[in-house]
């Protein structure tokens, strides 16, 4: 019995001192909104919450917030509002650069650059949170909605990302992410992991972008060699816009109608998610595609494992205009495009000696899925390299790990 | 005896505080004073002249800020010296103070007609590290306040040419300092190191090179020998090259540097960078957006027009412009410059 009065007598001295540690501060719209929200970024102390009343904030410059422990909350993603239409100055609308920051329940509406960038934070936290650029797909627009970049324990949940030229949803050079229950539309990647480790894709709709959801690996960077990739239970779907990205960006060469693509990582899983209605592709998992005398970057994709998805229509509308990917595709598939493609490309030495097991693509049951592959070998002595046998590609699916987010 | 020598002691205290008006206290306190008065570091209300031990410098290269003009202070405290970091800014000691008024001469053609201060920014030296903040001066140019969410200044001048300028003057809020003066997540000043430091400067009593300057007044420990600066990117005497690099070192090179805040992208101008592909030749953006402008490389050897980095010097947008923050306008001198040096490559 003692114990147990113990222990409510120290959980509740322990609320109460927790309160008086934290302190809730509230703003509301007004005409010197940017000054406001901007002072009270700065001057905020770990641990305190800001709320902002629901209503439309606009702002001048980018806002920017560097205390630790914080957490900003709207009233809602589609009752706060904070619009940069009229940003003269700052290379984004909100940038986040210290640890365990929770975001929630606002919207970013018509940033100059990316909406919300988030800069070496570790634990950044994410939730119902909106970012939009509010005249449709346009090149004009910035490059990425919500962009956490060299950062760790990064939760995306329940956000929505519509209008961004790049990715709506983007996680670069970062580890131990989860994005989940999101959505992404209208923008040409929904959703792109870019040279990270241990993320979790999962219960998200990613539809009407160029592509839905990308994970790549690029050459030249402080953290590549991207691995640990699971994207699951997701819907990526009906992805029909035309890329709309600035020449010059790699997403730029991506076809409209692609479900999701893999390039240049290690250690893959995609499964049980719908994926169709993507008019050149639905899934492909390909090569970086470019010369790089980065020797420490590996561009082939390995141990990639694709199981028990639900492929829908594909290949119907095949942008043949924008990158190689589909032209290549359509040539050699003789317009019947595969819902699932790998490009086939390996080291030399694998070409000539085999691959290793444990780093083969492996296919489980994907329903009525079709696969095409080239024999890199059948294409350098000249023979028909187009290989569409599924079943060779079977083998044991090993699941990898779950991401946790301590504290998520 | 004992009685004499305290007297002494008293005597030499209150010279020196007197010598040394500066209020230690005030820089090293927790909060940030709301004026910038209450450091003392200026004996009249203009902040034009420095209290003993604020000694005015110049830097060789400096950071393009919308064609303002900088005056810059440095105070260190008496006894202490700040010691030489090869390739790195002076290691200042507790109590340290740089100090840097931005202004807009009223005609660039006549000097002596007047200035428009905008703003003063302080980096201090307190126990914990370095911090930094500004404080933006009055209309009347009486006052400089504190501004830690930052301030819009509608400023004009009158250029070399005799045109009318203007510009939307940004006072940085106090994360916008960091943007540029961060390494590793730590502040730190960006201008006085050694090499850029190594100069004559035109001192009251006579000229002088900063450097021995700095060793006589007791500011630094020690030099070394043989320095190799930046060179003037103004001085046509120096190569293209060393004029280039020089603009990018000081321009670009603390965020675009393997430690900066730019590190991500994999584009590094700093001085000491010599990987063509990290340089930017044949680069491709990573997550540039629509600052790419329809580019596919940051500098394509011969051709300015095909590279992204000079179109982002070009771009007065937001969303475009490079450095992110700290101009409104285009530096056309140096668009010129880095586009001569790309056409020579």
């Amino acid at each position: 019995m003692h114990k147990i009065y113990i222990k409510i007598i120290l959980f509740f001295s322990l609320a109460v001192i927790q309160n008086l540690s934290t302190e809730e501060i509230s703003l509301e719209p007004s005409l010197n909104s940017q000054e406001e929200l901007q002072e009270a970024l700065i001057l905020i102390n770990s641990g305190d919450t800001l709320r902002l009343s629901k209503g439309t904030y606009y702002f001048e410059d980018g806002l920017s917030l560097d205390v630790d422990n914080v957490t900003i909350e709207g009233a809602g993603m589609n009752e706060t509002i904070l619009n940069f239409s009229k940003q003269a100055s700052g290379a984004q609308g909100l940038l986040v650069t210290s640890n365990k920051v929770t975001l929630k329940g606002f919207s970013v509406e018509d940033a100059k650059g990316d909406a919300i960038k988030v800069i070496g934070a570790k634990g950044i936290y994410m939730i119902n949170v909106k970012t939009e650029w509010t005249g449709g797909p346009k090149s004009s627009n910035g490059a990425y909605g919500f962009y956490p970049v060299e950062s760790s324990d990064v939760l995306i949940d329940g956000c929505v990302a519509i209008g961004a030229s790049d990715a709506g949803i983007y996680v670069g050079q970062s580890s131990n992410i989860i994005v989940r229950n999101s959505t992404a539309q209208y923008n040409v990647a929904g959703i792109e992991i870019e040279n990270s480790y241990y993320a979790d894709v999962y219960d998200n709709l990613a539809s009407h972008n160029t592509a839905g959801i990308l994970v790549f690996d690029l050459p030249d960077l402080p953290q590549q060699g991207g691995h640990h990739v699971r994207v699951f239970r997701n819907k990526s779907i009906d992805n029909d816009t035309d890329n709309f990205a600035p020449e010059g960006n790699i997403v730029g060469e991506v076809p409209r109608g692609t479900g999701i693509i893999i390039q240049a990582n290690s250690d893959i899983e995609v499964f049980d998610n719908d994926i169709g209605g993507n008019g050149t592709v639905n899934l492909a998992i390909v090569t970086y595609g470019y010369d790089t005398e980065d020797e420490n970057y590996y561009p082939h994709p390995r141990s990639v494992q694709v199981y028990d998805n639900r492929f829908g229509n594909s290949g119907f509308d095949p942008d043949l205009e924008t990158g190689e990917l589909a032209a290549i595709l359509f040539e050699l598939s003789g317009g019947e495009m595969p819902d699932i493609f790998w490009d086939g490309i390996l080291p030399m030495s694998q070409i000539i000696f085999g691959q290793p097991d444990n780093e083969k693509i492996i296919l489980g049951d994907n329903g009525n899925a079709s696969f095409l592959t080239i024999s890199p070998i059948k294409y350098m002595i000249g023979m028909d390299p187009v290989n569409t046998d599924y079943d060779s590609f079977r083998g044991e699916i090993k699941p990898l790990k779950a991401v946790s987010i301590e504290g998520i | 005896m004992s009685g004499l020598r305290a007297f002494v002691v008293f005597i030499f205290l209150f010279i020196s505080h007197q010598i040394y008006g500066v209020n230690d206290s005030v820089i090293l306190a927790d909060k940030f004073p709301k004026t910038l008065d209450e450091f003392a570091f200026f004996e009249d209300k203009k902040a034009q002249d420095p209290a003993d031990g604020v000694l005015p410098y110049e830097l060789i290269s400096t950071l393009f800020s919308d064609y303002s003009y900088k005056q810059r202070w440095v105070y260190v405290p008496d006894g202490r010296k700040a010691t030489y970091e090869e390739d790195w800014v002076f290691n200042f000691p507790v109590g340290s103070a740089l100090i840097k008024t931005f202004y807009y001469p009223l005609d660039e053609r006549s000097l002596d007609k007047g200035k428009n201060m905008m703003e003063t920014r302080v980096l201090l030296r307190k126990e914990s590290g370095w911090e930094a903040v500004s404080y933006a001066w009055n209309k009347e140019q009486t006052e400089a306040k504190i501004k830690i969410a930052g301030k819009t200044i509608n400023a004009s001048w009158i250029d070399q040419a005799g045109e009318q300028r203007s510009v939307r003057y940004r006072v940085p809020n106090k994360n916008q300092c960091k943007e540029c003066h961060a390494t590793n997540d730590e502040i730190t000043p960006i201008g006085p190191k050694a090499r850029n430091l190594n100069k004559i400067y035109h001192y009251e009593d006579g000229s002088v090179n900063q450097l021995t300057k700095w060793l006589q007044q007791e500011i630094i420990h020690n030099y070394p020998e043989n320095l190799v600066s930046p060179v003037d990117w103004q001085d046509e005497s120096y190569s293209l090259d060393d004029r280039a690099r020089s603009y990018l070192d000081i321009n670009c090179g603390h965020c675009h540097a393997p430690t900066g805040a730019a590190n991500s992208t994999g584009l590094y101008l700093n001085f000491s960078e010599s990987r063509e592909k990290h340089l930017g030749f044949y680069k491709k953006p990573v997550a540039t957006g629509r600052g790419s402008g329809g580019l596919k490389y940051s500098i394509v050897p011969g051709k300015p027009e095909e590279s992204i980095l000079l179109h982002r010097m070009i771009s007065t947008d937001p969303g475009v412009m490079m450095p992110e923050s700290g101009r409104a306008l285009s530096h056309s001198e140096a668009i010129e410059l880095i586009g001569n040096w790309i056409k020579s490559l």
